[in-house]
């Protein structure tokens, strides 16, 4: 384990020099997500270097962490503590840093249930593009003084800003834990996951892949056990929400060229899209790998209100993510240029004009 | 009474503003009698007053367009409000802009069951929410204690929170999509009917905003199914500190109560005068957990829950013995601060969050304040998630008590900031706590909520002075602060 370090100064002062100069830069931790997004432009600036925990007190339910921190140590450090990220942010090949779990804002598959990393998120210290030094948010769980600029970072892929570091809520990790499995087509499946969600059972993810539904139940050991009694099912294996998590399944090694991650309104019948679906989040975030085009699954999405977004491909990376409304995209633009007056931070990771 | 920013009322009749608006709403729905106009010259903070110049009173999206465009080509800026309960001045009219009620825009729109979603106008009653769910076994679970009259849009400007936090999160956690008119008149749809949505996310970033980013005219909140089981139980102590270190063993426990809250003597005593929910009189502090989930969890948790608070030293412990029971422990922390509005012919409720460790340190310094300030305080908290609420005590005919309890209850937020907190939880910044912005906020950080600002309404027309104070204004105020030589609790480490 490396030691910690701060290295604000001199991330400041890089942020600063290449805003004077308007030099493009590139965010950048252990580099696990340069798969994703669009193709990163610019000097790459590590981030990696700055980490530590700052501070973790377990019955505050809230641990401050330089965002340059393996999320693998942040996560031992929970789990000593008997407590975890509820949003499961996902690790590819091992690593990942605590700032890119934030600033990619991915998710794994208890996030229907738990909240999703910005829900987790309680504060960020960050740097603008002007090399201004900003803290949002903070320590505790509730705060409404001033817009939710923390908040803003989760999913922004460090247009809006470098990550110093990030606050998090942590919950106490579940007494029991129960994967469930029941043979049924996706169809059934996606209808019984969302009857079962509208009922008070202690879940805490659901999937549907090849025939078979899983579900886990977490909680007490006596809720976990009652909601068993209730729904039946196979004992499964727990395992199984690890490999879906960090994309070890070999679902996600298919042979088809692109790996579209597709969300929607859960309860959304099957896609009947060409290639091999997984059906995630209790149907919220439907899996797929396929080789179709974008615009070809963006047309077949049309009327579905769902979103498509690029995540793996042997092909270009131009449209990854699903294209903005006009009204919305003009808000972003502006509120790009409120962040980062000169364009420099990972400009068009996300998107290709900014 | 206050009038925040005086000069005479625009001449909008000149301007043809008001026939252009007469022009595109419902007859009767411009209101700009005296009389009427009264209503509206306050929200739930109603220390300070404005009579609004003009109310308009839309009944769709297209007619708040529609004003939104007419008040752009004016240059008038428009204040938005929903039911007035707010407690920060967020919905408090401006001397020259229009007051837009969304109250009218009252429909549930859409309850999806199987996706278990609402879609709903700005207008609907929190608490009506959880009703139209209810018939499928659904709820809204957001529960500000106001939550019988305000309405959605007004809980999402603020980003209302409530008693059940901790565990389901605050409204920024339980909306999905908003309908939004820009300050250009422009309708947007932000975040989605599934768990997330392309780009920024807008969502967060407009919940919370206070009216100055946008007019929410439709959203679509997730509901959740009601737990099966609940229980509620009351522990006693005669310490503050022993209910405080109740907090932390029950969380480090790994339990995590629905609701957990704790209210101090003053509290209690105004409490039990009024509802007689048998809460012990002597106590110096009580706590009162609710647990739920399924019937066999929620007891097991009640069985170490009771455990624990008799390790604290708990003087009683009092476990509800049938829903009325547990109905009646709620009610008295649910009346408190009309129970303490009955001890007391004015009260000024705070609302700043603590790290919950320093708990009995910031409560012994209010104590303190008390005696220097001449004012008395009850103490309402949730204790969960540190989100303390001091009622202060005064009388408003009083000359000069008004004006003492602001300054308490000032540098009761400060002394939030300087253990770690922050000056509201849950009640918002709106007009009241413009200084304490300053105190919470660095210069860059207030310079980068202006640019945020700018990027939705460049010309300041959405809520003009609310919510994030000018630069200028805390120019001012640190001057003043370097003038009388000393910072707020110079004993405390700042972090």
């Amino acid at each position: 384990m490396s030691p910690d370090e701060d290295l604000t100064t001199i991330l400041k002062d890089a942020i600063e020099s290449r805003y004077r100069t308007a030099t493009p830069v590139e965010i950048r931790g252990t580099g696990s997500k340069a798969f994703m997004g669009r193709e990163p432009a610019g000097e790459a600036l590590i981030t990696a270097g700055h980490r530590g925990i700052i501070s973790y007190e377990p019955t505050e339910l809230v641990v401050r962490v330089r965002s340059g921190t393996p999320l693998a140590d942040l996560e031992n450090v929970l789990d000593a503590g008997g407590q975890f990220l509820p949003c499961e942010p996902p690790r590819f090949g091992g690593a990942g840093t605590a700032g890119g779990a934030v600033a990619c804002g991915l998710a794994g598959p208890r996030r229907p249930y738990a909240g999703s990393v910005r829900d987790f998120l309680l504060g960020a210290r960050m740097i603008n593009g002007a090399g201004k030094v900003l803290t949002f948010g903070g320590q505790v769980m509730k705060n409404v003084a001033g817009y939710d600029a923390f908040r803003l970072q989760a999913g922004a892929w460090g247009t809006l800003g470098l990550l110093l570091d990030v606050s998090f809520k942590v919950l106490p990790k579940p007494e029991a834990e129960q994967t469930l499995g029941f043979e049924m087509a996706e169809e059934e499946a996606i209808d019984t996951m969302n009857r079962w969600a509208g009922r008070p059972l202690p879940l805490s993810a659901a999937a549907h892949h090849e025939g078979l539904l899983r579900i886990r139940l977490s909680g007490t050991a006596s809720g976990v056990a009652d909601a068993w009694r209730c729904l039946g099912g196979d004992e499964d294996d727990d395992s199984f929400w690890e490999g879906l998590r960090h994309h070890q399944l070999p679902f996600f090694q298919a042979p088809e060229p692109s790996l579209w991650r597709i969300t929607v309104s859960p309860a959304t019948p099957a896609l009947e899209l060409p290639g091999r679906t997984l059906v995630d989040w209790g149907g919220g975030q439907r899996w797929l790998r396929t080789e179709i085009s974008g615009p070809e699954l963006r047309r077949r999405l049309a009327g579905t209100g769902g979103f498509a977004h690029l995540v793996r491909t042997r092909g270009a990376r131009d449209e990854v993510f699903h294209p903005l409304e006009p009204g919305v995209a003009r808000l972003h633009e502006g509120l790009k240029r409120a962040f980062d007056p000169a364009g420099i931070l990972n400009p068009g990771r996300m998107y290709a004009h900014w | 009474m206050s009038s925040p920013v005086p000069g005479p009322s625009p001449d909008f009749a000149a301007s043809g503003l008001l026939r252009e608006l007469k022009g595109v709403l419902d007859p009767g729905a411009v209101i700009t009698e005296q009389e009427a106009r009264g209503a509206y010259e306050c929200d739930g903070l109603s220390a300070y007053r404005q009579l609004p110049p003009v109310v308009a009173r839309p009944v769709d999206t297209d007619q708040v367009r529609a004003v939104m465009r007419i008040c752009r080509r004016h240059g008038v800026p428009v204040v938005a409000r929903g039911a007035g309960t707010g407690l920060s001045g967020g919905a408090l009219p401006h001397p020259g802009a229009v007051l837009l009620s969304l109250a009218r825009l009252s429909e549930v729109l859409e309850v999806d069951p199987l996706n278990r979603t609402a879609r709903v106008q700005p207008g609907v009653r929190n608490l009506a929410i959880s009703e139209a769910g209810a018939p499928h076994g659904l709820y809204y679970a957001p529960d500000p204690s106001s939550q019988i009259a305000c309405t959605i849009g007004g809980n999402v400007a603020e980003n209302a929170g409530g008693v059940h936090c901790l565990k389901y999160g605050l409204t920024v956690h339980n909306v999905m999509e908003l309908k939004v008119v820009t300050a250009d008149g422009d309708l947007v749809t932000i975040g989605g009917q599934g768990p997330d949505s392309p780009g920024y996310d807008l969502l967060a970033l407009m919940t919370g905003s206070e009216g100055l980013l946008g007019i929410v005219v439709e959203a679509t909140v997730r509901l959740l199914p009601r737990p099966t089981a609940r229980q509620v139980l009351m522990g006693a102590f005669t310490e503050v500190g022993q209910a405080g270190t109740a907090v932390a063993r029950i969380i480090g426990e790994g339990i995590i109560p629905a609701g957990l809250e704790m209210m101090d003597r003053p509290a209690i005593r105004a409490a039990e005068d009024f509802v007689h929910a048998g809460y012990p009189v002597d106590a110096a502090a009580i706590l009162l957990a609710e647990l739920d989930g399924t019937g066999e969890e929620v007891a097991e948790l009640t069985a170490r829950t009771v455990a624990l608070l008799e390790e604290c030293g708990a003087s009683e412990v009092r476990v509800a013995a049938s829903e009325a029971d547990a109905e009646n422990l709620w009610r008295g922390r649910k009346a408190a601060f009309p129970a303490v509005g009955r001890i007391s012919p004015d009260y000024y409720c705070m609302d700043g969050t603590i790290p919950r460790k320093h708990l009995s340190r910031v409560l012994a310094e209010i104590a303190v304040l008390s005696g220097e300030f001449g004012l008395d305080v009850a103490n309402v908290f949730h204790a969960g998630d540190g989100n303390l609420h001091p009622l202060i005590l005064y009388d408003a005919n009083r000359a000069g008590e008004l004006a003492r309890a602001e300054a308490f209850g000032g540098r009761i937020l400060e002394l939030c900031v300087a253990v770690g907190g922050t000056i509201t939880g849950e009640h918002g910044v709106g007009f009241e706590k413009l200084d304490q912005m300053c105190t919470q906020f660095q210069e860059d950080e207030l310079a980068q909520f202006h640019a945020i600002k700018a990027a939705f309404d460049a010309g300041g027309l959405l809520n003009p002075g609310k919510a994030i104070p000018t630069l200028h204004r805390c120019a001012e105020l640190g001057a003043m602060h370097v003038h009388n030589g000393q910072l707020p609790f110079p004993e405390l480490d700042r972090f």
